[in-house]
């Protein structure tokens, strides 16, 4: 397959377009948890009932298939998968690593774009995905109520007047409401705000992660920012605080992207064509110095230093230099050694593909 | 700084063991990490799970009377038969009801977890919950009555009153039929 091709479909739809602030909000995501009365939760659900739940999802989406406001939903069952398959839907964050690993009935549906997707038997019967790129919380959330409002239309969710939406686990009962921000920030990394910034967002009830890589260093200088409590504040409150931290972020991460422009351009322009140079040229790279040559690259497209390259590089790059893409254009399963190779050709390859 | 282990890298992780109030240091590189194990990201590292089970075996600190905190190790739920021992080292729900079977012994846990609220605040469903939709919407006209009264604007407080016996009688006349 041709590299073109292999991008084109291993990038989802959704994040080709562009979105509001997308020089450094790259995805808004929403993620309702909902479980339906009848059955037990996943976790001590016996394999009828468990099936009995996707096949009641799957009896009225076939029903009501041409009302679905989620357009058409195609539904994988993960025993029909393979790892490696699994893998990818990670990779691409359409499902948790927890059903692509431990949910013993898991299924997921996903609509055209993949802009939503609904997980099956994960940790709550029903956790309802939603995406966008760049900053649409809002939309992303309007979306995820239109779905959350066409199921409740034929299930019984299990709701409790004084707790809300009961989960599986007590960190996500009342509304069941994960929104999050995936942002690229590297000038705040770069003039080592981040560590300052990093707790002051821990103190007003969010969180903030490295979404690549472990712990809290953040691989290609790419942050989440989401909410933790879900019980005693209503959706709206919750998108309003978070969406106001994000905005201050964004503020922020400019202006120290101007303060290392207007101080230290020579130092900045050598660090950016630096990290292009050893994208061009390396023969074998580990996901870190690649992660981190991407967001250089990413910045000095955003800063217009570098020109004539795709902002969509640090976006598809992050995706498609993970293990399970590498081993799915490769067609087999490689060692960490060999996937370095595989990530450095790659990344050449689909530089040469830019009109420079 | 360099590695503790090798000398030659930089020291990437960087760990603090207190045990029994002695303090101890460590400043590690990857690589040393990996050779050594128990300092691997992941292998140690506390998940979510894990540290809702601490909080919830943390029940008997919270300060409160001695008889609330005692749990009898009969405590379960009938609908799926988690004990509250399970739940709390798990730290999931079995199911809906479980809610109900450990009610007196949530408040605390959810008050750490939530920033203090128990109480939900957010969406209701439609079908399943109009009725819950027009008793929430009667505390809310309940408690703006009492404000109106203790602004001494009465008319308002009047107006406020027609509103709550208009749902009463809705709300009675849907138990009725």
């Amino acid at each position: 397959m041709s590299l073109e091709r292999f991008i084109s479909d291993a990038i989802s739809p959704w994040m080709k377009r562009e979105g509001p602030e997308s020089d450094i909000v790259l995805s808004s995501r929403v993620r309702l948890a909902r479980n339906v009365q009848q059955f037990v939760f996943p976790i001590v659900a016996q394999k009828e009932s468990a099936y009995e739940l996707i096949e009641t999802v799957e009896a009225f989406l076939a029903k009501e298939k041409n009302e679905a406001e989620a357009g058409n939903l195609e539904i994988l069952m993960m025993e029909k998968l393979k790892p490696i398959e699994k893998r990818v839907l990670v990779e691409k964050h359409l499902i948790s690593p927890n059903l692509a690993e431990q949910a013993k009935y898991g299924a997921v549906l996903m609509n055209e774009d993949e802009s939503v997707s609904i997980m099956l038997n994960e940790e709550d019967h029903i956790r309802i995905q939603c995406l966008a790129p760049g900053f649409q919380l809002e939309e992303v959330l309007h979306k995820a109520n239109e779905i959350d409002d066409y199921f409740e239309k034929n299930v019984d969710y299990a709701f409790d007047e004084k707790r809300g939406y009961l989960t599986s686990c007590p960190t996500n009962v009342g509304t069941g409401l994960r929104a999050s921000v995936m942002m690229h920030l590297p000038a705040l990394v770069l003039t080592k705000k981040m560590s300052r910034i990093i707790p002051a967002i821990n103190q007003l009830g969010l969180a903030v992660r490295g979404i690549y890589g472990e712990g809290t260093e953040a691989q290609g200088n790419i942050f989440q920012i989401s909410n933790q409590m879900t019980l005693g504040k209503s959706e709206e409150d919750i998108m309003e605080d978070l969406a106001s931290v994000v905005m201050q972020v964004i503020q922020q991460e400019r202006a120290a992207r101007k303060q290392l422009q207007d101080g230290l351009k020579l130092q900045l322009e050598d660090k950016l064509y630096r990290s292009l140079g050893t994208l061009e040229n390396s023969r074998i790279i580990q996901s870190k110095e690649a992660a981190k040559c991407l967001s250089d690259v990413r910045l000095g497209i955003d800063l217009e230093i570098l020109n004539g390259i795709s902002k969509m590089i640090l976006n598809e790059l992050m995706i498609l230099t993970q293990p399970g893409f590498l081993q799915q254009y490769a067609g087999e399963v490689l060692t960490p050694e060999e996937r370095d190779i595989r990530r450095a050709t790659l990344i050449r390859e689909r530089i040469k593909l830019e009109n420079r | 700084m360099n590695c503790e282990e090798c000398h030659e890298r930089e020291a990437s992780l960087h760990f603090t063991k207190i045990i029994n109030g002695e303090k101890t240091e460590f400043h590690i590189c990857e690589h040393c990490a990996k050779e050594k194990g128990e300092f691997l990201p992941g292998s140690n590292s506390f998940s979510i799970h894990q540290l809702l089970s601490g909080l919830l075996h943390g029940d008997g600190h919270v300060p409160n009377t001695p008889s609330s905190n005692f749990i009898p190790p009969s405590l379960a739920c009938e609908k799926c038969g988690m004990s509250y021992y399970q739940f709390a080292k798990i730290g999931r729900f079995g199911c809906d009801h479980c809610y109900k079977a450990f009610d007196s012994k949530l408040n605390p846990i959810f008050k750490r977890v939530h920033g203090g609220n128990t109480l939900h605040a957010g969406k209701i469903p439609k079908r399943a919950g109009s009725s819950i939709q027009e008793k929430k919407q009667l505390q809310q006209l309940k408690q703006a009555m009492q404000q109106y009264i203790l602004n001494e604007e009465f008319e308002k407080a009047a107006e406020t009153r027609d509103e709550i016996r208009g749902i009463e009688n809705r709300l009675q006349q849907g138990r009725d039929s």
